[in-house]
């Protein structure tokens, strides 16, 4: 990591989604979900931990009161299936995995994440559900699109396409975790989350 | 996130060493271990790619296996070796059986060995992480890891909770290791078996002692039952297995006299009967078999925390990691 100036190392935050703006855009994610599913039969999320999970749910919610329906849900701790296990060493597990109740196969999952950024999350997910089973389709889905994937993978439902450069970090902030609902920019970078 | 990361090092030899934290650490890395075992396909790729070596030099089924499943579950490749059958019968030494192994390229070592410090020795010589899986009357970490497991999956954090340790304290690997780890984490500990089978002096690593098994059942919250190992009566430890039995024995008899709901733990192989009866091992407070099931998990949790680890390469690759 280069050295820094010491004026440079307390991050700067800059805004970038306010609580009423991730609620629009998960608003109309949800309806997007519905329409490219054809409506709700078979529909499962399944947020990856940690934040996916706090979406994945906003947007669950979202469309169970639209439709007036109740939708099957999991969640997806991709630790065990990160290819880079050998370089970063172990990394605590946070949540585990979480089997939606009736399984995932012959189903149109969701994949619910808060920022596409590398596409290896993504992949790591998709390798760990057909460890489960066969869903009938899988769709991804995220809050905020950074660009600088390293895998032709592409989200299929997008909040926010944001052009950001490497050394910033874009942080959704959920109010299970962070005590409030956002999407800010990190300015430098070794800042702590 | 960039604070120093917990590491186990490069082996597990014993729980003798090991801070709170890093024991805490394998308990909650356990955890979501257990749910792999319960899906349709029992298997992580996490692994992949690493072989591991289970050298097991002295016989052993749950142990054995129970490392193995694990390995597997995680994707790793797996050999065994059995002391019979291969060349340490023609007097192979341990290192070169090792370094033979090495030549092979393998990247773990799982050890079962009669000799007290084999373990030790072995991690010291060869690049290889090692897992102690028991070596003579020193330690036996997984399995004091997994009871360690099991008490807290039943009775909540071990801080303060009395567990007794009844049965051969002296030749026992799985008594030292439970009461390294249990004194670590804050429980109280005691042993109590007949004095031909104590060490001489248990009260220096922090244990009571009970001299009746009546007393230990009153006193405790959880009972680890050790086998009485046959050999130990030809040694002429104990007259004879009987009267091991009408002294020594949990019986439900006993364990009704207890004030307080009292956990049963065995590591196994049991011998009913003598050391346990039957209708305590397949009864209300036995916990024998989840003993069992928690054990895979412990030694997911052990295969995965040393598989890592090379610390130095960690921040560069942190960068690039989020997302």
């Amino acid at each position: 990591m280069p050295l820094q100036p010491a004026f440079m190392t307390a991050p700067t935050r800059i805004h970038v989604m306010s609580e009423s703006e991730v609620r629009l855009a998960v608003a109309r994610m949800a309806r997007e979900i519905v329409e490219m599913n054809g409506g709700t039969d078979g529909l499962v999320l399944m947020g990856i931990h940690r934040r996916g999970t706090q979406i994945a749910a906003l947007i669950r919610q979202e469309i169970e009161e639209a439709e007036g329906v109740e939708l099957d849900a999991g969640s997806l701790d991709i630790t065990l299936y990160r290819d880079d296990l050998e370089v970063v060493g172990p990394i605590p597990i946070i949540g585990g995995s979480e089997l939606p109740t009736h399984g995932v196969d012959d189903r149109c999952v969701v994949i619910v994440d808060d920022v596409a950024y590398t596409g290896r999350t993504a992949r790591a997910a998709l390798n760990e559900l057909s460890d489960w089973g066969r869903p009938r389709r899988i769709l991804l889905c995220v809050l905020v699109d950074r660009g600088g994937r390293e895998l032709p993978i592409q989200p299929d439902v997008t909040g926010r396409a944001v052009q950001v450069l490497d050394r910033q970090r874009v942080e959704v902030l959920v109010p299970e975790v962070d005590g409030r609902l956002g999407v800010e920019l990190l300015q430098a970078d070794g800042g702590e989350s | 996130m960039s604070e120093e990361r917990l590491s186990l090092g490069k082996d597990l030899v014993g729980l003798e060493h090991l801070s709170a934290e890093q024991l805490q650490m394998i308990l909650d890395t356990a955890e979501p271990f257990k749910e792999i075992s319960e899906r349709r396909i029992k298997k992580v790729p996490v692994l992949r790619g690493k072989t591991i070596v289970n050298l097991f030099f002295e016989a052993s089924t749950r142990t054995r296996i129970s490392f193995e499943f694990a390995e597997k579950r995680l994707s790793a490749d797996t050999v065994n070796i059995s002391s019979s059958g291969s060349s340490v019968v023609k007097g192979e030494t341990l290192v070169d059986t090792a370094r033979n192994l090495e030549a092979m390229r393998i990247d773990m070592v799982v050890i079962r060995h009669g000799a007290s410090g084999a373990a030790r020795f072995l991690a010291e010589r060869i690049p290889s992480n090692v897992i102690n899986a028991g070596d003579g009357w020193h330690e036996h970490p997984t399995q004091g890891l997994l009871d360690l497991l099991t008490i807290r999956d039943h009775r909540g954090p071990l801080q303060g909770l009395k567990v007794c340790i009844v049965g051969d304290i002296l030749h026992s690997r799985v008594a030292r290791s439970n009461i390294y780890g249990l004194r670590t984490l804050g429980a109280e500990v005691a042993v109590c078996g007949p004095r031909t089978l104590m060490p001489p002096s248990p009260e220096e690593m922090g244990c009571t002692v009970f001299t009746h098994v009546e007393e230990a059942i009153e006193w405790a919250d959880v009972l680890n039952v050790l086998r009485l190992q046959l050999e130990r009566m030809e040694g002429g430890y104990v007259p004879s297995l009987r009267e091991y039995n009408r002294i020594w024995g949990v019986s439900s008899r006993r364990l009704e006299a207890a004030p307080r709901d009292i956990l049963v733990l065995h590591p196994g192989p049991m011998n009913r009967g003598v050391e346990i009866d039957s209708d305590v091992a397949d009864g209300d407070h036995s916990v024998i078999l989840n003993q069992v099931t928690n054990g895979v998990a412990v030694r997911m949790a052990v295969l995965y925390l040393l598989a890592g680890g090379q610390p130095e390469k960690a921040e560069a690759a942190k960068q690039g990691a989020e997302s």
